[in-house]
This record gives C-alpha cells, sequence and structure tokens, in this order.
C-alpha cells in the first residue's frame, strides 16, 4: 500500500468483534473470522482502529476478548448486553455517535444463532454499501475504498465502494497474528451501558446440538434389473460427448477453443 | 377396412416351418420377420424363440436381456425418456414460491437444483391449491434444462446493471418482484457464490427475519406458514428447531431435486421499469490470480496431464498461457515430471472443476472418480477405444503436443486481437 494515500488526515475503523467458541473443546477463544478483521484493520495504514463488542463480561468472555486487546489495542469498547439481546440497536446507536469511515466484522458468529445478518441489518439501518467476503483492503483515497474481494475457487474480485461502508471477512482474508499476553493482560475493557431489546423469536426456538447430516442416497429410478445392475457395478459410459477423429490439430485445437470460450474460463 | 381377420392357414403353416424355403419371405409378409412375440388370431401371444437374438462373433446365439435389441432405435431413447416425463402445467397457480438460483457460470449448480426441489415440495403440498416456482435468474444463461429442474415461471433479467456483482441492483429488481407478485416464499442459496449475500440483503430490506442455514424442512399445522425447518446456527454446532419463516436461505442437499417431471419455465416479465439507481459498489472486474497457487481441489479450470505427455515445456507453457492450473495423473507423478499435491484422483485430490482438459490421460477408473463432479471434460489423445474418451463431452484424437500447440497459438491469437481492437 502506498503510504501517500492517507496524507489527509487518518481513517477511522471500527470493527465489531464477538467471543468465538473453539470448534473442539468449546472454551471460548478469539472468533476467527473477528480476529481476521482486526488484522485486516492493523494492516490498514494510518489508520485508527478501535474495536466494538456488545456482550456480557464474564469471566469466559474476558479471556476471549483479551486476546483481542494482545493484537495491539490499549482499550476495547464493549456495549453490556444480556445473553440472548438483540443487540442491533445498540451497536447502531454506538456506530452513529462515533461515526467512523470505515466498519469491519467477521461473516458469521461462531455464538448463538451465527445467522450473519447483523452486517446487513446495520447497513440497511445506517444506510451504507456493505461489501462481503473480503481479502484486502488495497487503497483508501478521498473517501473511496478499493477492494479485493475473494471469490469462490480462489478468484478475486476489485471492488470500489464509497465511503462509509460495512465490509464482512472471512476465511480468505489474511491470518490473524499471535496475541500478546503483556498487551492483552494490560488493555483496557471500557464498558458502557447501551439499550437492551430482548430477541423474543430466538427464545421461542429449540436449540440443540447440531447432529450429523444424513448422507444423500444415490437414489436409482431404473426400470429394468440389469439398469439397476449397471448403475451400481458400472463405470460411466460415454454420455454423447463429441470424438474428433482424423483432423488436423489446428481443427481440434479450434474446438478446445471453443468449448473453453463457451465456458468463460480464458480470461 | 374390415375388422375381421383373414387366416391364410398356408402362410401360417410355413411361418412355423422354419425348414420351409419360402419361411424368411412369409415372415415378412407377416410382419413378423424380426419379432419374436405377436398377437395370434385368437388374442394369445404366440412367441417365435428362434426369433430371439443374434448371432455372436463366434458364431453362437447370443441374447441381450436389456430390452435394447427390441427397442427401436438404441441412440434415442435417452433422448425420449426425457420427452416422455409427464409435463406438469400450472395454469393458475395459489401462490407463487420464488428462488434466486445462483447460475454459477450461467448454469443450475447441484445446490441450485437442490432448491428447486424445496421449492417443489412447498408448491406441491397441497393438491387442491397448488403453487408456482417463479425462478429468476440475472444475466446470460446456458442453462437449457430449467424445465426438467421444475421451474414454472421463469424471470430473466438482463442488462449491464445486473452483470458481475451488482448486489444493489439486483436487490432493486427482487423488491420490484416482491411488491409485484408477492410470492409466499423466498428460497435462496446459502452458499459463497452470492446467494448468501443477495439473501440477507432481500431480507434487511424486506424486513423479514429469515431462517439460515436450513436443511431440512417438515410440514407443521402449527406454525404460522404451515412448515417446520431445522437451521445450522453457530458456526455449524447447533440446530435451532423454528418455524418456518417466509424468507428461507437452504444449504446444499436440503430437498431432492426434481427428476420425475418436467415444467412449463413459463417466462415472465416484470411489470414496471426498474428504476435506475446510483450503485455505490463499483465492480472493476475479476483480478488476475496466479492459477498455480489456487488449490486443485477447487480451481475452475485445469488442465491435467498424463502418460501421453512427451513434450513437458510444452504443456506447462500451455497451462500457464490458458492460465489453467495443473494437475496430473498417477503416471505422470509416479515419473517425477509432476508434483504428488498435483496428483488428481481416488488417491490424490478429488477435483471440482468447471472444465477439465486431460492430455494423454487414458482414464484409470481411480481417476475417472477423481473427476465426477467436473462439469466439462476435454480429452486430448491418441487412442480413440480409451475410458478418457467415453467420458469427455469433447474428445480430439490426435497428438497432444500439436494440439496443445495450436491451442497455445490461437488464444495467444485471440488476446492480440482483443488488444488490437481495444
Amino acid at each position: 500500500m502506498r503510504p501517500e494515500s492517507h496524507h489527509n488526515g487518518s481513517l477511522a475503523v471500527t470493527v465489531l468483534v464477538s467471543v468465538g467458541r473453539h470448534p473442539l473443546t468449546g472454551r471460548g477463544r478469539r472468533a476467527d473470522q473477528d480476529a481476521r478483521a482486526v488484522e485486516l484493520a492493523r494492516s490498514l495504514t494510518s489508520a485508527e482502529v478501535e474495536l466494538l463488542h456488545a456482550g456480557r463480561l464474564d469471566e469466559g468472555s474476558e479471556a476471549a476478548l483479551r486476546g483481542y486487546l494482545g493484537m495491539g489495542f490499549d482499550s476495547l469498547s464493549l456495549l453490556e448486553q444480556p445473553v440472548g439481546a438483540d443487540v442491533l440497536p445498540a451497536v447502531a446507536e454506538s456506530l452513529e455517535a462515533a461515526g467512523p469511515q470505515l466498519v469491519i466484522a467477521g461473516e458469521r458468529a461462531e455464538q448463538g444463532e451465527g445467522s450473519g445478518l447483523l452486517p446487513y441489518l446495520l447497513a440497511e439501518r445506517l444506510g451504507w454499501p456493505l461489501v462481503s467476503g473480503l481479502a484486502a483492503v488495497e487503497d483508501v483515497t478521498e473517501g473511496v475504498a478499493t477492494l479485493l474481494q475473494a471469490l469462490p475457487r480462489g478468484q478475486r474480485r476489485r471492488l470500489q465502494v464509497r465511503l462509509p461502508a460495512i465490509v464482512t471477512v472471512d476465511a480468505a482474508a489474511p491470518a490473524p497474528r499471535q496475541s500478546a499476553y503483556g498487551p492483552a493482560r494490560r488493555g483496557r475493557l471500557e464498558v458502557q451501558a447501551a439499550a437492551v431489546m430482548d430477541d423474543a423469536d430466538l427464545a421461542q426456538w429449540q436449540a440443540q446440538p447440531a447432529r450429523k447430516r444424513p448422507k444423500r442416497l444415490k437414489i436409482v429410478k431404473a426400470a429394468s434389473a440389469r439398469d439397476r445392475f449397471k448403475a451400481a457395478a458400472a463405470k460411466a459410459e460415454g454420455g454423447g460427448g463429441q470424438v474428433l477423429t482424423d483432423v488436423a490439430p489446428e481443427e481440434g485445437a479450434a474446438a478446445i477453443f471453443k468449448l473453453l470460450k463457451e465456458e468463460g474460463v480464458l480470461r | 377396412m374390415s375388422d375381421i381377420v383373414r387366416r391364410d392357414p398356408r402362410k401360417e403353416w410355413i411361418a412355423r416351418n422354419r425348414l420351409h424355403p419360402q419361411h424368411l419371405e412369409v415372415l415378412a409378409e407377416l410382419g413378423q420377420g424380426a419379432a419374436s412375440e405377436w398377437m395370434g388370431p385368437a388374442g394369445l401371444i404366440r412367441r417365435n424363440p428362434h426369433a430371439v437374438g443374434f448371432m455372436g462373433p463366434n458364431g453362437l446365439k447370443r441374447i441381450d436381456r436389456s430390452g435394447v435389441q427390441q427397442g427401436a432405435g438404441g441412440g434415442g431413447a435417452a433422448k425420449s425418456a426425457a420427452q416422455s416425463k409427464p409435463l406438469v402445467e400450472i395454469e393458475s397457480p395459489a401462490f407463487l414460491v420464488a428462488v434466486v438460483p445462483d447460475m454459477a457460470g450461467g448454469r443450475l449448480t447441484g445446490h441450485d437444483r437442490d432448491l428447486l426441489g424445496l421449492a417443489r415440495q412447498l408448491a406441491d403440498a397441497d393438491p387442491a391449491a397448488r403453487g408456482a416456482v417463479l425462478a429468476v435468474v440475472f444475466g446470460e444463461h446456458k442453462e437449457d434444462d430449467f424445465e426438467g429442474a421444475g421451474v414454472d415461471r421463469l424471470l430473466h433479467l438482463t442488462g449491464a446493471e445486473v452483470d458481475g456483482f451488482a448486489p444493489e441492483a439486483r436487490l432493486g429488481a427482487l423488491v420490484a418482484m416482491d411488491r409485484a407478485w408477492m410470492p409466499r416464499h423466498w428460497l435462496l442459496p446459502d452458499s459463497k457464490l452470492g446467494g448468501a449475500d443477495l439473501g440477507r440483503r432481500l431480507a434487511a430490506r424486506l424486513g423479514e427475519r429469515p431462517a439460515t442455514g436450513v436443511w431440512q424442512l417438515e410440514a407443521d399445522d402449527e406454525a404460522a406458514m404451515g412448515w417446520r425447518c431445522t437451521a445450522r446456527g453457530a458456526a455449524g454446532t447447533v440446530d435451532f428447531q423454528r418455524a418456518m419463516p417466509r424468507l428461507v436461505l437452504a444449504l446444499a442437499e436440503c430437498a431432492e431435486p426434481v427428476s420425475e417431471t418436467r415444467h412449463a419455465a413459463e417466462p415472465l416479465a416484470l411489470p414496471e421499469v426498474l428504476p435506475s439507481q446510483l450503485s455505490r459498489i463499483q465492480d472493476l472486474g475479476q483480478v488476475a490470480v496466479d492459477p498455480a497457487g489456487v488449490a486443485l481441489s477447487e480451481a475452475e479450470f485445469i488442465l491435467s496431464a498424463g502418460n501421453g505427455v512427451r513434450d513437458w515445456d510444452g504443456f506447462h507453457h500451455a497451462a500457464e498461457v490458458l492460465g489453467a492450473t495443473e494437475g496430473a495423473s498417477r503416471v505422470a507423478v509416479d515419473d517425477g515430471f509432476m508434483a504428488r499435491d498435483r496428483q488428481v484422483g481416488a488417491t490424490g485430490t478429488w477435483v471440482t472443476a468447471r472444465v477439465y482438459v486431460a492430455v494423454g490421460i487414458s482414464g484409470a477408473i481411480q481417476h475417472l472418480q477423481g473427476i465426477q463432479t467436473c462439469d466439462k471434460v476435454v480429452a486430448i489423445n491418441m487412442d480413440p477405444g480409451c475410458d478418457m474418451i467415453k467420458r469427455a463431452d469433447l474428445a480430439v484424437i490426435g497428438d497432444s503436443a500439436k494440439v496443445l500447440e495450436a491451442l497455445v497459438a490461437l488464444v495467444e491469437q485471440s488476446r492480440e486481437e482483443k488488444r488490437n481492437a481495444a
């Protein structure tokens, strides 16, 4: 990144962080995607990064939140919310008051409903554009950010978005740095009171540990025994593919070129 | 003509007597030339066991009991099976189920087909008041089987504003659709290919709380919409049982795809012209990524080499020019021409490429297993009888080095033309 791109003042960035859950032990930890979001914010030059969390402060969550402080922060703002509350109003009011240029969040939480809706609802409420699945922020110049979005199959897309904006990151973003113990102990958790709204819907749902999804059976709809046997035992037969025999290499290459063009894999 | 059957006892006798010199002529005349079975004059089925089967290569009679021999033509069987599926038309649907498929690469993905299967479940639940499945497709597509996938109505929106990454324009179209037709259900795939993003945007705009990560659906009279769903939450560790909301983001394999019926796929148009809106997100296009850096299992375009490749420099050059990720068969890896992590097949990587070009690979069963999920397979091979040719959608029989060379020349030429035009 070019350092001269930020000469008109620093960029105010807020990272929304949550308390994660280790997939094996079930202990609280830095949420993986949120830690990547913090790492992305840390990689921006001359950005003033603030951390924001909405939730309850107890023993388990404090250790996890201090994990974010250990990535090089003095303080973290914590909006006090009970378990099972809808954090949208509290976070939206806090963001409206602080007025950051860029809000970075992980795609989904590792606890609770984990629907990944919060960034979208925030964007709708604040009227800001939203870009999902970010791999990198390439440049921020005069209120326009150039972003690199991660697509499936390892592809990347370049986007430009006018700030203020909300962006979310997923596993394609750079891996987070290790949390340092000393800064994590020294950092302050600034607890603020905030409006509380109960999530009535969530309370009505029945939650249970995820059970393994049934494996899809291969259903063979065949009329005769021979067809069923073939489906079970035989290897794939020719699906009516086109075979070019006795052609010049140029002709064959032209046919392949046409197919590749049609499929749009040539750039 | 009269319906009375006129019998010729002499001809019937000749038809029964295989040793009669006129036996074959009479059989042909009676229309029993090749038939081994016919309706006799008394209404009984008569069988001629001698007419069954064919002479095998070693002079022995062989009987194929698959039914292929008696069918009129073997070639058209698959096509006629597709045509013979019953066509279901819903003239005046009681309600609409809107589905927004991902259409990755311009075709319905497996996930999209599952979702359409789920939409059919919702639409056909009440036989007295059946709904119609409405699919919304953005941009150009190459799909020709919307009928077989279970689409009753098709809304196809094209134009520069909805191409590429245009979530705001697409969202505008969906909201206009919602206002115009008020679909009872909205179904979107909860996938990285765009469905998850668009579905959440739609939920936020409509103010509906969606069910995300849905993988099971069952009828429930107590729920408001008549259905309950099971949804994954908390990074895949918790299942939520809840009443199904209006907007559902479903996971892959949420239902069986439609396979037994054909549907109308009748084109629809939006009643109003979409307002042009200023997009705050500008798409600057895809960025060229290093194909060697893409994991083989998720590469989109693979150029794979096997035992038939002699000119390895030419192969690597071709992969670079085409922008393809390199793969290899077991033999090429064992011989040390390619790295172990490039091996495709049951013992290597199971690939999911959209286009797989196999150069000089004969197609061992382990290799074919590894490329099961590839959409289009292109084979370049010397041997016209190998298994890879049978699997391939396009096969070129010839020297792989020369074909690749010609292909590289074509690609470079087209790039040159594009550069000159620009």
